[in-house]
């Protein structure tokens, strides 16, 4: 029915077992769709956000799917700016994967505005000492830059290519990629680390402030950090799921292993300025404010072991597998530590978040908790469905992987 | 004294913990005087709205020795730090320009038709002093009781579902008062014709309002005692709200301190403060 539609030379499920896989996701959506209604008519109050938790679940989905969506930036400076030829296999994928993210994080923070209408005065009256009002300029912009890199792949496809101005007009988007790459470079190092440093500018809430330079605080480097250690190991999760499910060999094994012997590195790296910004926090900005380290860990869930987790079990344990190449080329051990690393920035995320928002400053104010509500997780998995769905509609019908046909006659 | 805008007015309060018994006038008379949001069900606290919120607080010892003090909690109206590297914590966030600090009064506003209800100054601010419209007080879900608008001020602007709100130091009063001393030809307006309504409504006159910069106003006296104080001071929020109490306990309740490092006034040397 839509073999027209699919690009030359590879195999594809039919068109029923097709809808059937997408069923889930459109349920997800539906979901969200259900929650997105009451929230717009009824208000946030259909949300467990409360005056205490002014963030929450939302934000710490937005916060994740910013970071692991940062492969599309960062594997397109690898392959753009670096001239790491073999990662030309994986950017297609990384970029529609960058995509899905950031367009779910803007279509997610519509709804968790007050007033959604609103939204352009962000810009209009835009207040430039907020990094709030960094991080909006520069992920509209990006989302541009995205949406101009994911058209050349659209383009792509076997039926648009027929009609020339589309065929020239994708062409010559291509030869001028390198320019994209690098604008979106600049901007997403600009939102990543302004995510980061809206963080760390609350100078009133210990637990999230930070020192820095000039006007960023550390949290600033720290996030563009994590992001791109992150990005790239989600990139290989998503790619490793797709061939899984497919049972295809999509990406040749060389794009792979230079994507997460980079991330093993960047994770080094990040562990290591993460470890020392810690030890500033518990010995700079904590007695500062006349608190001590376990202040911030002894009431509630939320215990020191969620920084024990984020440090060591989901930080330095993934980062030694990606360092050490024997374990990285194991499949297994890769999908591990690329799972643990993505797991680690979300509690990352969710502790600068949530966490912070729990703990009082008053020392006469008590301990705070929140569970989202079904209308939240809605919202949420609403962006798991979008993802899924406009993923699975790329690979059915657009030449993601390059390498495709090759890698999959080699062996026959 | 804190003199960070010495050409202009810069309006605080003196609350007297020593003095509060907990009543609760001054959050009802906040609460009418600007139009806050009632609903049937204001059991969930995370969600109600209370500029002037009461936080009781108590020595935490064993009867016959327990003794207990209430923190009225207004907006601090947090300052500048004096040296430009930040304003109060919720006016360097806002990412609309919806809230500022006025430097010529020391006032923190909120523009209500400005916020687009994104919540980061709620995070910022470590007093909880923000609150958000997560209901509509006053159409569409919840109609207004009939007859109702009548008990409404006409001073002060009602806000709608999805924006953020907090306590303006009643500043419709200051532009009552100023507009009253222009009618009249003056400049300046009087100590007594500027008070917010939950220092006009204490009953045992626990609350003084006036400008902290005009030494013969009695805020700016009272603030020069020993016992006063502010709350998280040592964050540099610089609230301009202070708090006067002789005990010791209120004291140290009023900020985060390691072990050793409070100094109680009994011990300390009481002009050196």
């Amino acid at each position: 029915m839509d073999s027209a539609l699919i690009p030359d030379g590879v195999k594809r499920c039919s068109p029923t077992s097709f809808f059937l896989w997408t069923v889930p996701w459109l349920a997800l959506l539906a979901w969200g769709g259900i929650s997105a209604i009451l929230c717009l008519g009824l208000g946030l109050n259909q949300t467990n956000m409360s005056n205490i938790f002014a963030f929450a679940l939302w934000i710490v989905f937005d916060l994740a799917i910013i970071a692991l969506g940062a492969g599309a930036f960062f594997t397109g400076f690898l392959t753009y700016i670096i001239g790491k030829k073999e990662l030309k296999n994986i950017i297609n994928a990384a970029v529609v994967i960058g995509f899905i993210c950031y367009t779910g994080a803007m279509g997610m923070l519509a709804f968790d505005l007050g007033q959604p209408v609103r939204s352009w005065f962000i810009f209009w009256h835009a207040n430039i000492h907020s990094m709030l009002v960094e991080v909006s300029f520069c992920i509209t912009c990006y989302m541009g830059v995205l949406a101009i890199e994911y058209l050349p792949i659209i383009l792509e496809n076997r039926k648009l290519s027929e009609i020339k101005e589309f065929r020239l007009f994708g062409h010559n988007l291509h030869h001028i990629m390198a320019l994209f790459a690098a604008t979106g470079v600049f901007l997403s190092f600009f939102h990543q680390g302004s995510l980061g440093g809206m963080y760390g500018v609350m100078y009133a809430r210990p637990f999230a402030a930070r020192a820095g330079f000039y006007v960023w605080p550390w949290t600033f480097f720290l996030f563009i950090l994590s992001a791109i250690a992150a990005g790239p190991c989600f990139t290989i999760l998503c790619t490793k799921l797709t061939e899984a499910i497919t049972r295809k060999k999509l990406v040749p094994s060389s794009a792979i292993q230079l994507l997460a012997k980079i991330s093993g590195w960047l994770l080094a790296l990040y562990m290591v300025l993460k470890i020392a910004d810690t030890l500033g926090w518990i010995y700079g900005v904590v007695p500062k404010a006349g608190q001590q380290f376990m202040d911030f860990f002894r009431e509630g869930p939320y215990g020191l072991w969620l920084l024990v987790f984020e440090i060591i079990i989901l930080g330095i344990i993934p980062m030694i597998i990606l360092l050490i190449p024997k374990t990285r080329q194991h499949s297994g051990w890769l999908i591990a530590a690329c799972l643990m690393t993505c797991t680690g920035i979300v509690l990352n995320r969710f502790m600068f978040i949530v966490v912070n928002l729990a703990i009082p400053v008053m020392p006469f104010d008590k301990f705070w908790s929140y569970l989202p509500t079904w209308q939240e997780w809605g919202l949420s998995m609403a962006v798991v469905g979008y993802g899924m769905l406009l993923f699975s509609l790329s690979y059915r019908y657009l030449p993601l992987f390059p390498k495709e046909t090759e890698l999959n006659t080699v062996g026959i | 004294m804190e003199n960070n805008l010495a050409h202009g007015h810069r309006f605080g309060m003196v609350i007297d913990i020593d003095k509060c018994t907990g009543c609760g006038t001054c959050m009802v008379a906040c609460a009418a005087e600007n139009n806050v949001t009632v609903r049937s069900d204001e059991s969930d606290k995370q969600r109600s709205i209370t500029w002037m919120q009461l936080y009781k607080i108590t020595n935490g010892k064993a009867f016959p020795h327990t003794e207990v003090s209430y923190f009225p909690r207004p907006c601090m109206h947090c300052d500048e730090d004096g040296h430009g590297h930040h304003t109060s914590p919720c006016v360097t966030v806002c990412v609309a320009t919806a809230t500022r600090l006025d430097f010529n009064t020391g006032i923190v506003s909120q523009i209500y038709t400005r916020c687009v209800g994104c919540r980061y100054c709620q995070a910022a601010c470590p007093y909880h002093a923000r609150y958000f419209n997560w209901w509509d007080g006053y159409k569409l879900i919840q109609p207004f009781p009939k007859g109702m608008e009548r008990s409404l001020s006409p001073e002060v602007s009602v806000r709608t579902r999805g924006v953020v709100e907090k306590c303006t130091f009643c500043h419709h009063r200051l532009m009552r008062a100023k507009n009253k001393a222009y009618a009249e030809g003056r400049r300046e307006i009087e100590e007594s014709e500027y008070i917010t309504a939950c220092a006009e409504a204490c009953p045992v006159q626990a609350i003084t309002f006036g400008d902290l910069n005009n030494p013969n106003h009695k805020v700016s006296q009272l603030i020069k005692s020993p016992y006063a104080f502010r709350l998280l001071e040592r964050l540099n929020t610089k609230p301009k709200v202070y708090y006067i109490s002789k005990k010791d306990w209120v004291r140290e309740m009023a900020d985060n301190y390691l072990p050793g490092e409070f100094k109680p006034i009994s011990t300390a040397a009481v002009g050196s403060r």
